[in-house]
């Protein structure tokens, strides 16, 4: 039960982030870890503010 | 091949899809065959999720396997070229709610609420026939090929199967659709919050709270979305109590109290420096606001219909279906199909739908959910919207949109007209709305959001009484579509701008680069000079602005779809899938015939830009005056404006017609090929890369 109340609430965040264009952090991480070891990891901070700005950057924007 | 054989259904399965198809096939009869006495919105709203979920499982399913063939076993962009950022594996429910969020806006409450007019039956139909045959299809079919293609734009998929000019042509297109929906959506916001210092006061309040989640975002609190966000909704729902205060306050309401006019010129101000700044301070946090009120507001308005499960007031055809409306002028065929655009076929979902989502799916058997099942849940939101128009006394709803031209300014002449067109209403009924709502009057407030506010209104005011509770919901309803429809107007500032600036850069290559301060203030100023010039020309139109300015935006809407479509049969052709090129086929030819025939009748009869501008130009060679001109130089401008919009729909239907050259040439040149030749990227099987 809890574990499954856990799970729903995961999945809200991460939704209600990826809407706001906002990736999942920990997956980030996870990859640069695996398959880029030589690159320094960015704090949640820098992460943030590099997806917001990408966010508004190329063309596509959203529905009317 | 690796298609997968679809299973063969269970006895169970069988007949539990019998219930569905039997109960649906009841709902729609009593919606389309019952006369003369009201029904319950419920009938309405089962008719709906039955025709859905067949359509998801049938037609969906037969587009799945059939048409696009998607492969479970192949590896998608995400899995191929997983950077954690742009291609990530996503679970498939985060990005169903990803995508609906994306695709859902403002279009789908608006456009059925003007479609009302001629009665609930004709927008229904067109709903449930529209989204299961053609813009579930579209959605879901863009979808499919930009998985197929790394995850390509609308744009670069055109260029790759059409050839270089339609890449550009489209291109160009998809700028004009762009300014045209800016202009018309903020005209939607002008026109609710004329003269409503309430509504106002709530709406300038967003600026001053995204300011402070700006701050609280960048250096308090780094990221924490969700937390800055709940704090921005209460303050939002503190302001919209304090603005009653404002509006019983006449020194506090003369401030926020604004014409047309000059709602529009602001509105161009505001947007202009939202899309200057640094996105952080005001275009990102009033995004993440309008993103949750959103969806919020949406399961609120399916919770009201279910409660109250009102009765519907419509009549289920009126007699405007000769097109002799008021909301809107022209037939049932073209102009329903052009006045419901989004909730039944969209073309801007096109352009979501190869933009991130594609990037995302971790599985090419998640396509059907989310690209047709997103579209089908769009549609449930377009039906909920026709439903809170058509619940209301249809004397309210034609004094709310019809223009003061035809109706008059005071209770007394709109409750007169709209009495002699058969809708009988009272003064008292008319003015009594407009005091509970909280707003000084109701008449001619046409653009969907103040009636779809008015019907949200007293949907939640059955459920949750209270005295003055109405008016709160009503400038709940006003704040949250003014919120979103604005941040679409900075967004959608921002990419015209760098969409600007990328065209230009042909010409002049400085003005290519974005970070330049000249090149971009320069383009930023085109592009809200752009929108703005059709805002403020809806402004002032005598006709009250939505009434020319929402065709044009339909029959764009519609282009972008067509040429969508024209892209989904060429590329079915050159998979050597002909026999399946019906599928995006009569849709595409549905559309073109539509956008045609709306153009047309715009550019040449009764109802077009051209005779509009003809009257106007007779009368001012006559030196007369013609209501409600006020001076030889608002007749002049009248004219000009008409010609104006003449010449963008001409723009429009040589669009249509240059793509659907483009693709009759694509498809004659597959059609006689005897191999394959589309541009898919190769096979690659996904247990070579799930491990990776």
């Amino acid at each position: 039960m809890m574990r499954a109340l856990r799970a729903l609430r995961r999945w809200a965040v991460q939704t209600a982030r990826l809407c706001c264009g906002i990736p999942d952090y920990d997956v980030y991480v996870a990859h640069l870890r695996a398959h880029h070891p030589e690159r320094p990891i960015p704090s949640y901070k820098e992460f943030f503010r590099e997806r917001q700005e990408a966010r508004y950057k190329g063309t596509g924007g959203r529905c009317c | 091949m690796h298609t997968t054989a679809a299973v063969p259904p269970s006895p169970a399965g069988k007949i539990l899809w019998a219930a569905i198809a039997i109960v649906g096939a009841w709902c729609l009869g009593v919606v389309a065959l019952r006369r003369g006495e009201p029904i319950n919105a419920i009938w309405l709203v089962a008719a709906a999720i039955a025709v859905f979920v067949i359509g998801y499982r049938f037609y969906g399913r037969f587009i799945e396997h059939r048409v696009l063939r998607m492969d479970p076993t192949r590896a998608t962009p995400a899995m191929l070229r997983n950077d954690g950022l742009d291609y990530v594996p996503t679970d498939k429910w985060v990005v169903f709610g990803h995508h609906f969020a994306a695709i859902a806006g403002a279009g789908p409450l608006v456009g059925p609420v003007l479609a009302a007019q001629m009665g609930y039956l004709p927008g229904t139909l067109w709903i449930l026939v529209g989204v299961v045959f053609a813009g579930a299809v579209q959605d879901f079919m863009i979808l499919g090929l930009s998985v197929r293609r790394d995850g390509r734009s609308l744009g670069n998929m055109l260029r790759d199967e059409l050839g270089p000019t339609a890449g550009v042509v489209a291109m160009f297109g998809v700028l004009v659709l762009m300014m045209i929906v800016l202009a018309v959506l903020a005209l939607v916001v002008v026109k609710a919050l004329t003269h409503s210092p309430w509504g106002t006061f709530t709406v300038a309040c967003t600026i001053p709270i995204a300011l402070l989640m700006g701050i609280y975002l960048r250096w308090l609190r780094p990221g924490r979305i969700l937390e800055v966000s709940i704090i921005g909704v209460a303050l939002l729902l503190l302001s919209i109590w304090y603005g009653k205060h404002v509006a019983d306050s006449p020194a506090l309401a003369a401030l926020f109290d604004f014409d047309a006019r000059h709602l529009a010129w602001l509105l161009i101000a505001y947007g202009f420096c939202a899309s200057v700044l640094p996105v952080w301070l005001l275009l990102a946090p009033r995004d993440y606001l309008s993103t949750f009120l959103k969806i919020g507001t949406i399961f609120l308005l399916a919770l009201a219909i279910f409660l109250a499960a009102p009765t519907l007031q419509m009549a289920a055809v009126t007699r405007f279906v000769d097109g002799t409306g008021p909301v809107f002028q022209g037939n049932l065929f073209p102009f329903l199909f052009i006045t419901i655009a989004c909730g039944a076929v969209s073309g801007w979902h096109s352009i979501i739908a190869s933009g991130t989502t594609p990037k995302l799916l971790s599985n090419e058997g998640e396509a059907r959910m989310v690209g047709y099942g997103g579209m089908l849940m769009e549609a449930f939101v377009a039906i909920m919207a026709l439903v809170a128009a058509a619940s209301l006394h249809p004397g309210v709803y034609f004094a709310m949109n019809s223009p003061g031209a035809l109706i008059g300014t005071t209770v007394e002449q709109a409750a007169s007209t709209i009495s002699q067109w058969g809708f009988v209403v009272t003064p008292d009924q008319l003015a009594q709305t407009a005091r509970d709502i909280g707003e000084g009057s109701i008449l001619s407030r046409a653009g969907g959001a103040p009636t779809l506010a008015v019907g949200m209104a007293q949907l939640l005011h059955n459920i949750i009484p209270g005295e003055s509770m109405m008016a709160f919901w009503y400038h709940y309803a006003i704040l949250f579509e003014a919120l979103f429809i604005l941040t679409t107007v900075d967004a959608g500032t921002r990419v015209g701008r760098f969409m600007i600036q990328e065209i230009a850069g042909l010409a002049y290559k400085p003005l290519r680069e974005t970070h330049s301060w000249a090149g971009n203030l320069l383009a930023t100023a085109i592009c809200v000079g752009l929108w703005g010039y059709f805002l403020y020309q809806g402004a002032v139109d005598p006709l009250g602005g939505i009434n020319t300015l929402w065709p044009l935006f339909g029959i764009a809407n519609q282009m972008l779809a067509a040429i969508a479509l024209m892209l989904c049969t060429v590329v079915v052709v050159k998979l050597k899938r002909e026999r399946y090129v019906w599928v995006p086929g009569i849709p595409a030819c549905w559309l073109v015939v539509c956008t045609l025939t709306a153009g047309w009748q715009k550019l040449s009869g009764p109802i077009s830009f051209t005779a509009a501008a003809d009257k106007y130009a007779q009368a001012l060679a006559d030196g007369k005056l013609l209501a409600p001109a006020k001076s030889m130089e608002e007749m002049q401008r009248i004219v000009t404006n008409n010609h104006v919009d003449a010449a963008l729909t001409a723009i429009f239907m040589l669009l249509v017609l240059a793509m659907a050259a483009f693709a009759l040439r694509a498809i004659a040149k597959a059609w006689g090929a005897n191999h394959p030749t589309a541009q898919e990227e190769p096979y690659v099987a996904l247990g070579s890369v799930a491990g990776r």
